[in-house]
C-alpha cells in the first residue's frame, strides 16, 4: 500500500534551531516567537485526535518512530508521503517565513527521509512569495525524498493565478506534484461571505476552496502552458467533484469565448491532472450510491489511498468504505502519479 | 402550466424610479455620486455606493439574452408587454416570480438601502402586479440590516401578491450570523420564505482562495457561495431558533447539494459539538427548510445521472423551475427539465412545487 498522505508535526521550534543560521536562532530566542500558530486542525478537536498514544513520550505525528509503530509497520506500509502543514504562511514576514520553510525541510530530510527509505515528502513553501516558494523548490526539488510541493488549499490568489507562474517553473522543472492540501492561513475569510462562527463550518467550507482552486487552475490555461502539471488534493474529500465538474463544464460551454485557450472541456482537464487522497471520505454511507459517486467522477484512477494519519476518521485507521471499485486506488494510483518506483 | 421562479425585470432607468421615493432620497439620489449615463445602462443594480472592485466583463450587455431588448430600446425585461410576448405568453407561465436585482440591499448606506428598497417594491406594485395578474413579486430588504428589513418586510407583506422576501447570496457575513436573525423572524412570521439568489459582492473575494481572474470562475463559482450560506444556516442553528424559516436557494443549481449533505452529516458525527444548537443531522434539517430553484440546471455527462441525482437528493417537493429571463443563461421551459426524470417529478419541478412554497392557489 502507499499511503499519500501522513502528517510529519513540528513539535516546536527546538527541532528547526539546529536548521536555523545564526541570525534566525537570535531572533528566535530573542522575541522568544514560537513559530506560526495558526493551524489546519486546533488539536483539541475530535478530527485532529486519532485514537494513537504518544509513542516512547512523543505526540503522534512529531517523530518518525511514531509513524514507523503506528502506520507502516501495522498497516506494511511500502512508501507513505510527508506531508507537514507547518503554517509558514501565516507568518507576514517573508523572511521568516522562509528562513522557516527551509528549516522545516531539512528537519524532513534528516529525522524523517534519510532514516526510513519508505518515506518521501512534500515540500514547505513560503507562499507568501511565490519568488521566494520557487527558490525554495529550486534548493531542494532535486532531493529524491521530495516528491511534491505543499501548498495549502487556502491561499491569497488562486493558484491559476499568472502571479505563480514561477512557482509553478519551478515544481514542474523538478517534476513534483502540486499538493493542495486542506487549510491555509492566508487571512481572508474563507467564504465569499466572511468569516463563519464556527470551525465546523469551516470544515465543511474547505470543499468549495478545493472547487475555486480546481476552476482557477483549469480557467487560468495552467494545464495548457504545464502539459506535464500532475496536482494532488488531500484531506479534500471526493463527493462534491462530480457536481463540481458538471458545472464547470456547463460555465466552460457557455463562456468558451473567455478563456479560448483552453482546448477541452475542464472535466477533461481535471481527469487527466488530478488525483484525490481517499481521506476524509466524505460521500454516502450507504456503499451503492458511494459506488454511483465513484462511477460519476468519470476516472476511478483518480482516488489514491491516504491514511491522513495521525488524525482521525470514522472507520478507523486505513479504513477503506465498501462501495470503492478499484484495488489500483491502494497503491498503483499513487505510485504512477507520484512516479515512485 | 408552469411557474417561473426567477423572472429579474427592471425599471427603465433609476430615475424612472424616482417617483417612488421620498422627497429627500429623491435629492439624494440625484445629486452627487450618480454614474455617467452610458455606466448606469449598462448595468442592471441601481445606487451610488455599494462594495466595488470585483469586476468582469460578462458574457452580454447586461448579461442580457441579446434577442431580450425591447423593440423600444429600453433595457431587457423593462418593458411588460415585451415581457409577456417573449416569456409569459410564450411558454403558458402561470405564475412568474419576479427578482428584480437592482442592488437595494447591497448600499454601503443602509437607510438609502432601504429607501431604494421601498421604491423597488412600490415601482413592482404599481407597474407589475397591477397590470398582470400572472406576477408575484419579491420583497426587496436593505438586508444588511435587520431592523431596516423586518420594517419593509411589515409594509409589505398584507400584500399577498409579494410572495418572498429577497436577498443576494453573497452577503457582507455568512447567512446564520445573529444580525439577519430579525430579518429571518420578519419573514417566518409572515409565513414568506426568504429567497436567496445569486450574486452580490460580499465584501471581499468570491472564494476563500482570493479573487479569481474570470467571469466564468465567477458564475460557476458562485454555487461555492450557496454551500457555504447553507452550511452556516444550519450549524449557527438558524432553523431552531427560527423553525418556520423557509429559505429558497436561487440560481445555485442543485447538484452540489446531495454531497453537501453528506460531507455536512459527516461533519456533524465528529464535530457536532461545534454546533450545540443542533440536535439533528444538518440533511435532514436541509431537507425540512430549504427549497433550491433549478437554473442553471445541472446537466450530468451522463443524462441517466439526473435522476441519480435526484435520488440522491431526496428532495423531490423541494425543487422549483425557474428560467432566469432575461439573462443569457436563461433555462427554457421546453428543455431545460430532461425527460429523463419521470413525468412525476418535471410536474413537480415545474409547477406543483412552487405552488406549494409560495401557496400560490391561495392569494
Amino acid at each position: 500500500m502507499i499511503d499519500c498522505d501522513v502528517h510529519a508535526v513540528v513539535p516546536d521550534t527546538s527541532v528547526l534551531e539546529p536548521h536555523l543560521d545564526d541570525h534566525w536562532r537570535e531572533v528566535l530566542t530573542t522575541t522568544q516567537f514560537s513559530g506560526p500558530t495558526d493551524q489546519a486542525h486546533p488539536p483539541n478537536l475530535a478530527t485532529s485526535l486519532g485514537d494513537f498514544p504518544a509513542v516512547d513520550g512523543a505526540a503522534p505525528g512529531t517523530t518518525l518512530r511514531s509513524l514507523q509503530a503506528q502506520v507502516l509497520e501495522p498497516l506494511g506500509i511500502e512508501t507513505a508521503i510527508l506531508t507537514c502543514d507547518y503554517a509558514v504562511d501565516s507568518i507576514r514576514n517573508p523572511d521568516a517565513a522562509a528562513a522557516l520553510a527551509s528549516a522545516v525541510n531539512d528537519w524532513l530530510v534528516a529525522e524523517w527521509l534519510d532514516r526510513d527509505p519508505r518515506l518521501r515528502a512534500a515540500l514547505v513553501v513560503p507562499i507568501g512569495q511565490p519568488a521566494m516558494a520557487a527558490v525554495e523548490v529550486h534548493r531542494l526539488g532535486g532531493h529524491p525524498g521530495f516528491v511534491a510541493a505543499h501548498l495549502p488549499v487556502r491561499s491569497a490568489m488562486p493558484y491559476g493565478n499568472r502571479g505563480w507562474w514561477p512557482l509553478f517553473d519551478a515544481i514542474t522543472e523538478h517534476d513534483l506534484v502540486a499538493q493542495l492540501h486542506f487549510g491555509g492561513s492566508p487571512g481572508l475569510p474563507p467564504t465569499a461571505s466572511g468569516w463563519p462562527s464556527t470551525w465546523i463550518e469551516e470544515h465543511v467550507d474547505m470543499a468549495s476552496a478545493f472547487q475555486s482552486q480546481l476552476l482557477s487552475l483549469v480557467a487560468e490555461g495552467t494545464f495548457d502552458r504545464y502539459p506535464g502539471l500532475r496536482v494532488a488534493l488531500l484531506e479534500a474529500g471526493f463527493a462534491w467533484l462530480p457536481a463540481f465538474l458538471w458545472r464547470a463544464d456547463k460555465g466552460w460551454r457557455g463562456l468558451r469565448r473567455e478563456v479560448p485557450w483552453l482546448r477541452r472541456e475542464p472535466s477533461a482537464y481535471v481527469r487527466e491532472h488530478v488525483r484525490v487522497g481517499l481521506q476524509p471520505v466524505d460521500g454516502p454511507p450507504d456503499a451503492a450510491q458511494l459506488a454511483q459517486v465513484v462511477d460519476q467522477l468519470g476516472a476511478p484512477e483518480m482516488l489514491m489511498f491516504a491514511t491522513d494519519w495521525p488524525h482521525r476518521h470514522p472507520g478507523g485507521l486505513g479504513s477503506v468504505p465498501d462501495g470503492l471499485p478499484d484495488a489500483a486506488i491502494l497503491s498503483e494510483n499513487a505510485r504512477t502519479h507520484y512516479r515512485l518506483p | 402550466m408552469i411557474v417561473d421562479c426567477d423572472i429579474h425585470n427592471a425599471p427603465v432607468s433609476e430615475t424612472a424610479l424616482h417617483a417612488y421615493l421620498p422627497e429627500a432620497w429623491r435629492r439624494r439620489r440625484s445629486a452627487g455620486g450618480r454614474l455617467a449615463p452610458e455606466v448606469e445602462a449598462s448595468r442592471e443594480t441601481l445606487g451610488d455606493r455599494s462594495y466595488l472592485g470585483s469586476e468582469y466583463p460578462r458574457a452580454t450587455p447586461r448579461a442580457a439574452r441579446t434577442d431580450a431588448w425591447p423593440p423600444d430600446g429600453s433595457p431587457p425585461a423593462s418593458n411588460l408587454p415585451f415581457l409577456r410576448e417573449q416569456l409569459l405568453d410564450r411558454y403558458d407561465i402561470e405564475y412568474g416570480v419576479l427578482t428584480p436585482m437592482l442592488g437595494a440591499g447591497e448600499q454601503l448606506d443602509l437607510e438609502s438601502g432601504a429607501a431604494l428598497a421601498s421604491a423597488i417594491n412600490d415601482w413592482q406594485a404599481a407597474e407589475w402586479l397591477d397590470p398582470e395578474p400572472r406576477l408575484r413579486a419579491s420583497i426587496n430588504v436593505a438586508y444588511e440590516d435587520g431592523e431596516l428589513s423586518a420594517r419593509e418586510i411589515a409594509r409589505c407583506a398584507d400584500d399577498p401578491r409579494f410572495v418572498q422576501v429577497l436577498m443576494l447570496i453573497r452577503t457582507a457575513e455568512p447567512l446564520g450570523r445573529r444580525k439577519y436573525w430579525p430579518l429571518f423572524r420578519a419573514a417566518a412570521e409572515r409565513g414568506l420564505p426568504v429567497g436567496v439568489h445569486y450574486g452580490g459582492w460580499g465584501r471581499g473575494p468570491l472564494t476563500g482562495t482570493g479573487f479569481p481572474s474570470f467571469y466564468l470562475e465567477d458564475q460557476v463559482g458562485m454555487a461555492t457561495a450557496f454551500q457555504d450560506q447553507l452550511t452556516s444556516l444550519v450549524f449557527e442553528g438558524v432553523f431552531e431558533e427560527i423553525p418556520e424559516l423557509r429559505i429558497v436557494l436561487i440560481e445555485g443549481g442543485v447538484a452540489w447539494l446531495a454531497p453537501l449533505m453528506w460531507r455536512m452529516d459527516r461533519a456533524f458525527e465528529l464535530l457536532g459539538s461545534e454546533a450545540p444548537k443542533l440536535d439533528r443531522r444538518p440533511s435532514e434539517v436541509i431537507r425540512e427548510h430549504v427549497w433550491l430553484t433549478t437554473q442553471p440546471m445541472d446537466e450530468p455527462e451522463r443524462t441517466a445521472d439526473l435522476p441519480v441525482l435526484f435520488d440522491h437528493m431526496g428532495m423531490d417537493d423541494r425543487i422549483c423551475f425557474a428560467t432566469d429571463y432575461p439573462h443569457w443563461d436563461f433555462d427554457s421551459p421546453e428543455r431545460a427539465i430532461p425527460r429523463v426524470l419521470g413525468e412525476d417529478r418535471r410536474r413537480r419541478i415545474m409547477r406543483d412545487n412552487a405552488h406549494a412554497l409560495y401557496r400560490l392557489g391561495d392569494g
